[in-house]
């Protein structure tokens, strides 16, 4: 194999001590990059890349590289602890993340990311090393109707996603729709729906909505429910990465799954973003325990972390192999390639095979570095949480703010980032599902481009959209996933007759109501049942923490239970009477 | 004849003198600004395109050969066709600490769109070079000359042809109308695309059947022989006679017009300043910037995207900007492209 006689040679370049420190140094400066919300991998790519001038171009891509390792890292950290999307594509790890946080699992949440995004990583760079020329030319099949069927599998994986009515995530669609809508269009090359206001050219920035409607967002949620951040009670435990890794193992479909959606949008081009939506909605659809999904489910941070990772790595492949760069990230790291005497493009394999090798090597140490680095400081990550809400609010809200004004250094960012912020607010107190409108800011703009690409060539023609085998089973499987809530719905009316047999649902009337009505009364059944526990802590004043009152609560507990237990022995005795 | 680009060699004279009289009227503009604050370089595009890549190689250039005390930080503000990065640069006024690299988006962006500026609301400082357009198809495609293209154009249905560039209403679009003069009654579909790499792998992959990419967005594909050159959108041959691919030099491709395709394009790569800034700190830029293009550095780049070498400053620059731009809005005009009221 000469493949692995070559990334022996690269493993060769990249060990040196010196190599192993500069990985080191990216990884570090990649996690706090991906921790800043704003900054981005590109963004600190492009500040650190004169830093880079003097090495080698191999010990410079090693550096760069490792930083945009430490990035996609970095980017769950702060959505799973505040519900803060360091990056895009941490956005759908934010819905199980942050409430698996809320219920003091932030350590597993972490693990879970960290590991997932490993797995993903490994798995694109051994797609890297050995399929490089043949995947790069599945790369040049992608049109415009292509890209617009990809996108459109994206929403269609999403849809049923939101917990409450179907017409609310329409709605929330449609709004992200228009946002993503205003500014330049693209295909005419005139301005709309900015009204005159030189503001709106740039659009609604992605990250601005993302920072506001999530992070500020939940930062007046935590100040209604008591100014404090629930989860903060949650104890440090330093066996949390071994525990959650025996978990994972159950979950290897989903991982499966996702690293297979990340590595095709990686190649395609669609990037980091779809495809750690698309991976989640799948999950959910596919999942035994979709249902539980948005509540902190662990299977809803494996599935998008994994995808992410997957998909950034790949996406370096049509750098490498086309000069195409599938990520705003590869696209700055391509600048630099050029500065370095380097013309990336089909040749580079052959011309510059040390430098090439040597940087998939430093893929493969690069990941493994960066686990070994996070992962260690889980149980310090998951301690941010016990800071006073009073002190940590504040930092929050002037990352935040710092965040959205980097993205076009303009102050006017600030002010929409914090009206976003109210909005979120707005949206979680009127139960209308936030993810919907993030996905449509995110990609509507890249599908409408897409979609308006394909009629061109075709001249107007929808036929485009299956006129050959790829485009027609792309579109397919779009329209399956969208038509899945549909099929279920048909299953669940066959299920209702074998349920009534079983006494769940009883009595005469429509089978559809009566599934709704069950699933209401389920859900109000599980709230109530929680807010009696918090009542009953409250009630009984069992806040304790030192010992003394440790002892005093135990023992009201141990009274309680006993007379339940009675209570409940009595009971059994008279039904058995 | 179709000329898209004056050189502005017949007023040389007239401006030569005037630059003398500008010396005599203030002699004190000797060198003594010095930047005192990190530089900003606005690049008024996305990232990946080739204002980004010669704006990141100067930074690069700058921080390697050491050619300023402080600095120099590049920034992609590409919203609404670059009037982000353009606006952000005219409400600096008086501000010597922001440059801005330009494009032909800055006369395209506010005529088609409408968004109020122009280059009169920025300070010139120099031209660095012109960037060239060549016409490209796949290597698979069986024309082998522009006449071969044109002819195709001609007998094939209207519209067929697919033609995809960078923008809308920006300058591959421009030259596309320019070919459809030639190849009329016959249309081309032209589609855009967002960024000129993204437009030179949909040629590599056949989704559209020619390009006008810069020479630097598809000379990776050509040279790996994925790509064939037809003509260059120049009135003369590049200079450049290395080898790129196997058997072709940047100078064996033939000029558009010898092939029958009256055509000429170029490109402005040039430096812009805020609107109110000093003579000094003007002249501190110059300097900068020639002492850039002194680098071996710049050599290569330049020849590594075939760039057209022509480089001026001063009131020379300013009445080519002044011609460029009366040729922007004539060809617009023309094409339909200007906004209403424009």
């Amino acid at each position: 194999m000469e493949e692995i006689n070559s990334l022996l040679q690269g493993f060769a370049v990249a060990l040196t001590p010196y190599n192993l420190v500069l990985m080191l140094v990216g990884i570090v400066l990649g996690v706090i990059i991906g921790v800043l919300p704003g900054l981005g991998g590109a963004n600190g790519v492009a500040i650190l890349l004169p830093l880079t001038f003097s090495m080698s171009p191999t010990s410079a891509i090693i550096m760069l590289s490792c930083i945009y390792w430490g990035a996609l890292f970095g980017g769950a950290i702060t959505s799973i602890l505040f519900n803060i999307p360091g990056e895009p594509w941490s956005v759908a790890t934010t819905f199980d993340g942050h409430p698996m946080a809320q219920k003091g699992r932030a350590d597993e949440a972490l693990t879970a990311a960290f590991t997932s995004s490993f797995v993903g990583a490994l798995v694109a760079v051994l797609l890297i090393t050995f399929l490089a020329p043949l995947v790069a030319r599945f790369a040049l099949k992608f049109g415009p109707a292509e890209f617009f069927a990809v996108y459109f599998l994206t929403f269609a994986s999403f849809i049923g996603m939101g917990k409450g009515s179907p017409f609310k995530v329409i709605a929330s669609m449609c709004l992200g729709f228009a946002l993503g809508a205003v500014g330049l269009d693209k295909v005419t090359g005139t301005l709309r729906m900015t009204f005159g206001h030189e503001e709106l050219l740039n659009g609604f920035d992605f990250l601005i909505a993302v920072i506001g409607l999530f992070g500020i967002g939940e930062i007046l949620s935590s100040m209604e429910s008591g100014l404090k951040f629930s989860g903060s009670h949650a104890t440090i435990r330093f066996d949390a990465v071994l525990r959650t890794w025996k978990t994972l193992l159950t979950y290897w479909a989903t991982s499966i799954r996702s690293c297979i959606i990340g590595c095709w949008m990686g190649i395609t081009p669609g990037g980091a973003t779809p495809a750690s939506f698309m991976s989640y909605g799948l999950a959910k659809k596919f999942s035994k325990n979709g249902h539980n999904f948005g509540k902190g489910e662990i299977e809803g941070v494996i599935a998008p972390e994994t995808a992410a990772h997957a998909a950034g790595t790949s996406a370096l492949l049509p750098m490498l192999t086309l000069g195409i760069p599938g990520s705003p990230t590869a696209a700055v790291l391509l600048g630099g390639l050029m500065i370095w005497g380097l013309q990336p493009g089909p040749l580079l394999f052959v011309e510059q095979k040390e430098f090439v090798w040597g940087l998939i090597a430093s893929m493969y140490l690069g990941n493994v570095v960066g686990l070994i680095v996070v992962l260690t400081c889980v149980p310090l990550f998951s301690a941010i949480l016990r800071v006073p809400f009073s002190i940590i609010a504040p930092v929050i809200l002037v990352i935040c703010a710092i965040g959205a004004f980097t993205v076009h250094n303009s102050m006017f960012d600030v002010w929409l980032m914090l009206g976003f912020g109210v909005m979120g607010y707005v949206f979680q107190k009127l139960d209308y599902p936030l993810p919907p409108l993030v996905l449509a800011i995110v990609l509507g703009d890249k599908a409408e481009e897409g979609f308006r690409q394909a009629l061109l060539g075709s001249q107007g023609s929808l036929t485009i959209f299956w006129s050959n085998p790829l485009v027609a089973s792309i579109m397919g499987l779009g329209a399956i996933l969208l038509f899945w809530p549909l099929l279920s719905w048909i299953k669940e009316r066959k299920a209702v007759p074998a349920m009534q047999a079983h006494g769940v649902v009883g009595g005469a009337g429509n089978s559809q109501d009566q599934i709704g009505r069950l699933a209401q009364l389920r859900q109000r059944n599980a709230e109530l049942k929680q807010k009696l526990a918090a009542a009953m802590i409250e009630h009984d004043g069992l806040q304790a923490t030192t010992i003394d009152q440790l002892e005093a609560d135990n023992r009201t507990l141990e009274a309680r239970l006993e007379r339940y237990e009675m209570e409940i022995a009595n009971s059994r005795k008279d039904r058995g009477n | 004849m179709m000329k898209l680009c004056k050189p502005a060699g017949a007023v040389a004279v007239k401006l030569g003198l005037l630059l003398i009289a500008a010396a005599v009227a203030s002699p004190a503009v000797a060198q003594t600004w010095e930047p005192t604050k990190p530089v900003t370089f606005v690049i008024p595009a996305g990232s990946g395109g080739g204002a980004d890549q010669m704006a990141r190689f100067i930074q690069g250039v700058v921080a390697k050969n050491n050619l300023m005390k402080q600095p120099m930080i590049a920034i992609n503000k590409g919203g609404g066709a670059g009037a982000e990065g353009f606006l952000d640069v005219k409400k600096n006024n008086g501000d010597a600490h922001t440059i801005v690299i330009t494009l032909s988006n800055l006369f395209t962006t506010p005529l088609a769109t409408g968004v109020p500026f122009s280059w009169k609301d920025l300070t010139p400082v120099s031209m660095l070079a012109l960037d060239q357009f060549v016409l490209w198809v796949n290597s698979e495609a069986p024309y082998k000359s522009a006449k071969e293209y044109v002819d195709a154009v001609k007998a094939g249905d209207d519209k067929k042809f697919k033609m995809g560039g960078t923008g809308s209403k920006q300058e591959d679009q421009i030259i596309t109308v320019a070919i459809e003069k030639v190849t009329a009654p016959k249309k081309i579909t032209y589609i855009p695309y967002a960024g000129g790499g993204a437009v030179a792998t949909q040629l590599v992959g056949k989704h559209v059947d020619s390009t006008v990419n810069n020479p630097i967005e598809a000379v990776s594909q050509w040279k790996a022989g994925a790509l064939r050159a037809l003509c260059i959108f120049d009135s003369k041959r590049s200079i450049y006679t290395a080898k790129v691919t196997q058997n072709q030099a940047w100078s064996d491709i033939p000029t558009c017009k010898e092939s029958g395709l009256d055509v000429q394009y170029q490109m402005l790569r040039g430096i812009f300043m805020s609107p109110g800034v000093k003579p000094e700190q003007v002249a501190y830029y110059v300097e900068l910037f020639k002492k850039i293009m002194a680098t071996d550095d710049w050599k290569k780049f330049m020849e590594d995207g075939a760039f057209n070498q022509t480089t001026m400053s001063g009131d020379e620059f300013k009445t080519w900007v002044e011609a460029n731009e009366k040729l922007h809005y004539d060809l617009m005009k023309e094409a339909a492209f200007l906004a209403p009221g424009k």
